[in-house]
């Protein structure tokens, strides 16, 4: 896949009631390259969600543009919404292979529901699952269709720590193995740093970034804490405008 | 449910026709005639061939112009649900023909396209339209976004997501919408029958009624609440249960 360049001039959330319109989005601009793991860290309501949701082609009222090398097509793209968006009338298997273009992908399935646990629960309803296996299963929804941009907002939220290391390395592990381009929306600036390539920090609304900047720990070195922390320091020390955000 | 419990609807029943069977001895008239009387005279429509011939033409007139008012009134009530300049501009419309008397429709269906098996269909058809239209308007109004967006994200073709995401939300008011619709229509397939139709429950009625024979119009109406109860039994209920198999 080639490079994503997002150029969002404007969006605004129209008037409704009492309340005013509401500009969202302002001069936003930002290329993912191909294969890259982006990182979105912003305060909370500051329109990260709107952003994904335009890049992923479900709000086209906005100005400005999405291009994907020199066409205007969107690529596949795997989604994990903030909540988990399961239909409760199909099972877990049946929620994951509805998604499925290719209908021979039933060992990826197989595969994915083992590693994030969840071979025994493959048959049950999603309102019998606590929310975090809820997310689990979205997630490998996202994953089973081989996506070539995964959106990922706040994706691990409410599951337990151990859980949720285990799913990001699992998400790492997958994404060495085909790299697609990775843009996750998160608060938690330690979680940002042991993901991604680049850290994109978002200004509040009107959201604009306010700062891009390279994460230059080496991929496998981000298992100790030390590392993530020392650099979370000097990042912070040394752009205030930032601190101050988060 | 206790044990006594289980039995309610059967004694529940059995309590009614007692009621009737004294009242029917009190009263002794032919304008009154007891369970037994009428259960005789429906043995006698049954054997004759008379009471499955008049049921068969009401029912087939039921079954045609109930598949045409779900499918159209579906189609009609998903399109204005989720298109609001749609819905603005045939609101009206749809107020209308739902404040339309069904006897208005059926007069002006025969005057216009003669006493045929056409007209007969039409107007039931018009008269029920609107509500099954009302019905999945709300549904379609009350689709889950998010779904609709997972869906749309996930390139699910349309049908895909017509089967699979807005289907299954659409399901109790498709199940509201054939319930209400069973029990108007078939009222609304007597009268037609009545004005203008030589065959049919609604003919045999009106023959009974000139001959101010009570026992089989009694007969006649409770096959016919026999049928519908078979339709709710073994087809409606177990639709219900199987869709919602995966609630808690």
């Amino acid at each position: 896949m080639t490079d994503i360049q997002i150029d969002i001039r404007e969006k605004v959330f129209p008037a409704v009631g009492q309340a005013a319109p509401h500009a969202a989005i302002q001069d936003f601009r930002l290329t993912l390259r191909s294969g890259e793991f982006v990182c979105l860290v912003g305060p909370s309501g500051c329109g990260k969600t709107t952003l994904l949701n335009i890049v992923a082609g479900l709000d086209r009222d906005y100005q400005g543009e999405i291009r994907i090398g020199r066409q205007q097509a969107l690529p596949k793209i795997g989604y994990i919404f903030q909540n988990p968006r399961l239909l409760p009338w199909r099972t877990v298997r049946q929620n994951i292979e509805l998604v499925l273009q290719d209908p021979s992908a039933g060992n990826t399935v197989d595969f994915l529901l083992e590693a994030m646990q969840l071979t025994r629960f493959q048959h049950v309803y999603p309102e019998r699952l606590s929310l975090g296996m809820s997310r689990r299963v979205a997630i490998i929804r996202a994953f089973a269709i081989d996506p070539e941009l995964l959106l990922m907002d706040e994706p691990f939220v409410s599951l337990d720590p151990p859980t949720a290391r285990q799913v990001r390395e699992l998400l790492l592990d997958l994404w060495r193995k085909r790299p697609h381009t990775v843009l996750f929306v998160t608060h938690d600036l330690r979680e940002a740093i042991a993901l991604a390539d680049r850290l994109i920090f978002l200004s509040p609304s009107p959201m604009s970034v306010i700062g891009d900047i390279r994460v230059p720990i080496e991929r496998h070195l981000r298992q100790d804490e030390n590392e993530i922390e020392a650099f979370r320091r000097r990042l912070l020390d040394g752009a205030p405008h930032i601190k101050q955000l988060l | 449910m206790s044990r006594l419990q289980k039995f309610f609807p059967a004694l529940s029943l059995a309590a009614f026709l007692a009621v009737w069977q004294v009242l029917a001895l009190a009263l002794d008239s032919t304008l009154l005639p007891s369970p037994l009387t009428v259960l005789g005279v429906f043995w006698l429509e049954l054997i004759s061939g008379q009471l499955t011939y008049h049921l068969g033409a009401t029912l087939i007139r039921l079954i045609v112009s109930f598949t045409i008012a779900m499918l159209l009134g579906s189609a009609i009530g998903l399109a204005l649900g989720r298109n609001k300049k749609l819905d603005a501009f045939f609101d009206n419309w749809l107020v209308i023909f739902l404040n339309i008397p069904a006897l208005v429709m059926i007069i002006l269906c025969y005057v216009w396209f003669g006493l045929n098996e056409a007209s007969a269909i039409l107007a039931v058809l018009i008269n029920k339209l609107p509500n099954v239209v009302v019905t999945v308007r709300e549904g379609a109004r009350a689709l889950d976004q998010d779904l609709l967006d997972m869906a749309r994200c996930y390139r699910l073709s349309r049908l895909d997501t017509l089967r699979h995401v807005i289907w299954p939300q659409l399901h109790p008011f498709l199940m509201s919408a054939t319930r209400s619709g069973l029990a108007l229509i078939w009222k609304i397939i007597l009268i037609v029958e009545l004005l203008g139709r030589n065959n049919g429950v609604g003919f045999q009625l009106h023959l009974y009624f000139q001959l101010f024979d009570v026992a089989s119009i009694l007969a006649y109406s409770i096959a016919f609440v026999i049928v519908i109860q078979g339709i709710e039994h073994t087809i409606l209920k177990p639709l219900d249960k199987k869709s919602q198999r995966w609630r808690r």
